[in-house]
C-alpha cells in the first residue's frame, strides 16, 4: 500500500514537473507563444470555452457519438467473439486477420464511409465501432479461451442450461480479460469520432479543434485540446478504477 | 436414507461398459467393465496413468456417455445426463476465483430452490464441516491448494449427494495435507452415509482410505484384481501402521507392477 501511494506520487511529480517546465518555457520565450501556449492558459481557454456555452452542442453530439459507438463495439465485439469461439474453423480464418487488423488505419475508409452514409453521425459511429470492435473480440476470444474446462464440467455437473453456464461461470470467468478489451474498445472509439470529425465534419469537439487551428487561433485549439484530453484520461480512469475492484478479490492479499 | 438401501442389490452397477473414443486414431480408452458398488461403500480405483480412470469417473456419473454397456445409479439407468444425487470433486481447482468461500459453497444450491433459510444452514454446516468457518469470506486466491479442495468438497457436500465421486482430488497436495485430507474424508463418509468413489494414483491412500480397491490395466482400462482391505469403519490415517496395510499395497503393487510398466514402455 505505501510503495503504491509512492508509485502514485512520483507519478503525479513527474506530470507536474513536466507541465511546470512547459510553463517556463513558454513563459520565458523559449518556446514561441504563437507554438505553443503556457499550460496555465490552456486551462483558462479551457474554462472560457467550455464555460461559454458555445460547445454545447458539440459536446454532446461527440460524447453521444462516442458513446454508441463505444456500446455497439462492446455487442458486436463480444458476440462475434463468442460465435467465431464456437467454431474451430472459422477461428483459424479470423484468427490472422484479427492479429495485423490494426496495422491497417482505419481512418482511410471514413472518406468512403462519408461517401456512403452521408456526413453525419452514422459513418462517425461507423468508424468508432471499426475502430473499437476487433479488441473486443480479441478480448472475447482469450476470454473464452480462458475459462478453465473443469468450471464448464462443473456447469454439467450442476445440470446449469446454457444460459446459466454462461451467466454463472463463463462471464465471470471470462470477465478480467473481457475487461481489457472494452478499456481498448473505449479508447479506440475515442479515437475513431475525434479523428473522425477532425478529418471531415460539421460539429463536434474534433471539427472544433480542427476548424480553430485552421483558423490560427491557438489558444482555442489548445483549450479544447485539453478538454478532450481530460475526458479521455477521466472516462479510462474510471474504467481501471472499477476493474482494479473487480480484480482485487482474484488476486492474493 | 439408509433404510431403502438395505433391500437394494447395489448403489452402483456398471456392465459391459466399453468406451471408445471416435478417430482418427481410434482410441479404446475403457473396458468392458463390470463393477458393482454397494451403498455406504468406500471404493478406490488405481491404476496407471492414462489407463482411463477419469473416463470411468465421467461414464460412471454421466458426464459421458459409454460406447456400449450400460450405468446405473439407484436402479436407473443414465444416459448423458448427471443424475441428482451425485456428487463430483475434480482434480484439478475447480473453486471459483469471483466468489467467496461461502459463495462458493452455496454455489450448488442456486438452483434448489431450497427456502434462503435452509440453503443459509446447509452451507453453514458444510463451510464448518470443511473447517473453512473462519475463512467463509475469503476469496479463492486468498487460500492454499488444500483449503480451495476443501471448498469444493463442500460445494459438493451442500447438495447431500449420495454417491461422491473424487477424482486425484489430492493429487496436488503435498504428503501431510493428503493424510490429513484423506481423515476428512473418511469422517465425510461416516457422517454423511455416502457411497465414495475415490480415484487415486496414491496406492497408499486408496490401502488407507478404503473398504476395496479395484486395480485397473493399462489402456484400455479394466479391472484386474480386486482387494479388500477389511478395516473398520471408524478407521482414520493411523491404519499405516497396522501391519495389514503393508500386505494390503504390496499386492496392490504387485498387480499394478507390469501395467505400469507397459505404459512407460509406450510411453519410451
Amino acid at each position: 500500500m505505501t510503495r503504491r501511494r509512492a508509485v502514485l506520487l512520483v507519478r503525479i511529480a513527474v506530470l507536474a514537473g513536466l507541465t511546470a517546465t512547459l510553463e517556463i518555457c513558454c513563459r520565458t520565450g523559449l518556446i514561441d507563444p504563437l507554438i505553443v501556449i503556457p499550460p496555465s492558459e490552456m486551462v483558462a481557454s479551457m474554462i472560457d470555452r467550455v464555460g461559454s456555452g458555445e460547445l454545447d452542442e458539440s459536446i454532446v453530439n461527440t460524447f453521444s457519438t462516442i458513446a454508441l459507438a463505444f456500446v455497439l463495439a462492446i455487442g458486436c465485439g463480444t458476440l462475434v467473439g463468442a460465435l467465431v469461439h464456437r467454431s474451430s474453423r472459422l477461428r483459424d480464418v479470423v484468427d490472422p486477420l484479427l492479429a495485423s487488423y490494426y496495422s491497417v488505419p482505419t481512418f482511410i475508409f471514413y472518406p468512403l464511409l462519408v461517401a456512403l452514409l452521408g456526413l453525419g453521425k452514422a459513418p462517425l459511429v461507423v468508424l468508432g465501432v471499426l475502430s473499437g470492435a476487433p479488441a473486443v473480440m480479441i478480448s472475447t476470444l482469450s476470454g473464452l479461451d480462458s475459462v478453465s474446462p473443469v468450471l464448464l464440467k462443473l456447469a454439467r455437473v450442476h445440470r446449469l442450461s446454457p444460459a446459466r453456464t454462461l451467466w454463472w461461470i463463463v462471464l465471470p470467468a471470462a470477465l478480467p480479460r473481457l475487461f481489457s478489451g472494452f478499456k481498448l474498445a473505449l479508447s479506440y472509439a475515442l479515437i475513431g469520432v475525434i479523428a473522425g470529425e477532425f478529418i471531415l465534419s460539421g460539429t463536434g469537439l474534433g471539427f472544433a479543434i480542427s476548424f480553430a487551428y485552421q483558423s490560427f487561433d491557438n489558444r482555442a485549439m489548445y483549450g479544447l485540446m485539453l478538454f478532450v484530453l481530460l475526458i479521455a484520461v477521466t472516462a479510462n480512469g474510471i474504467l481501471y478504477v472499477w476493474e482494479g475492484r473487480l480484480a482485487r478479490r482474484r488476486s492474493t492479499g | 436414507m439408509s433404510d431403502a438401501a438395505v433391500s437394494e442389490p447395489s448403489h452402483v452397477a456398471l456392465s459391459g461398459v466399453v468406451r471408445q473414443y471416435e478417430g482418427p486414431p481410434a482410441v479404446h480408452a475403457l473396458g468392458p467393465i463390470d463393477l458393482t458398488i454397494p451403498r455406504g461403500e468406500f471404493f478406490s480405483v488405481v491404476g496407471p496413468s492414462g489407463c482411463g480412470k477419469s473416463t470411468l469417473l465421467d461414464v460412471l456419473c454421466g458426464l459421458a456417455r459409454p460406447t456400449s454397456g450400460s450405468v446405473k445409479f439407484e436402479g436407473s439407468e443414465l444416459h448423458g445426463e448427471v443424475p441428482d444425487g451425485i456428487g463430483v470433486v475434480f482434480q484439478e481447482d475447480a473453486s471459483m476465483p469471483w466468489l467467496s468461500v461461502r459463495q462458493n459453497v452455496a454455489f450448488g444450491l442456486r438452483t434448489s430452490g431450497l427456502p434462503e433459510k435452509e440453503v443459509a444452514e446447509r452451507v453453514d454446516h458444510a463451510v464448518s464441516f470443511m473447517g473453512l468457518a473462519q475463512f467463509s469470506d475469503h476469496y479463492p486466491a486468498q487460500l492454499s491448494g488444500g483449503m480451495r479442495q476443501r471448498v469444493c468438497i463442500a460445494r459438493t457436500l451442500v447438495l447431500r449427494p449420495r454417491l461422491i465421486l473424487l477424482d486425484e482430488p489430492f493429487g496436488a497436495l503435498d504428503q501431510q495435507t493428503r493424510l490429513l485430507m484423506g481423515d476428512e474424508l473418511l469422517r465425510l463418509w461416516r457422517e454423511t452415509g455416502a457411497t465414495v468413489l475415490l480415484i487415486t494414483h496414491a496406492l497408499d491412500e486408496a490401502a488407507m482410505l478404503s473398504d476395496r480397491v479395484g486395480v485397473m490395466s493399462a489402456r484400455p482400462g479394466r479391472f484386474i484384481d480386486m482387494v479388500e482391505t477389511g478395516w473398520p469403519r471408524d478407521r482414520d490415517s493411523r491404519v499405516v501402521s497396522n501391519p495389514e496395510f503393508g500386505t494390503v499395497t504390496a499386492r496392490l503393487w504387485s498387480s499394478l507392477r507390469e501395467e505400469s510398466l507397459k505404459t512407460m514402455g509406450r510411453a519410451a
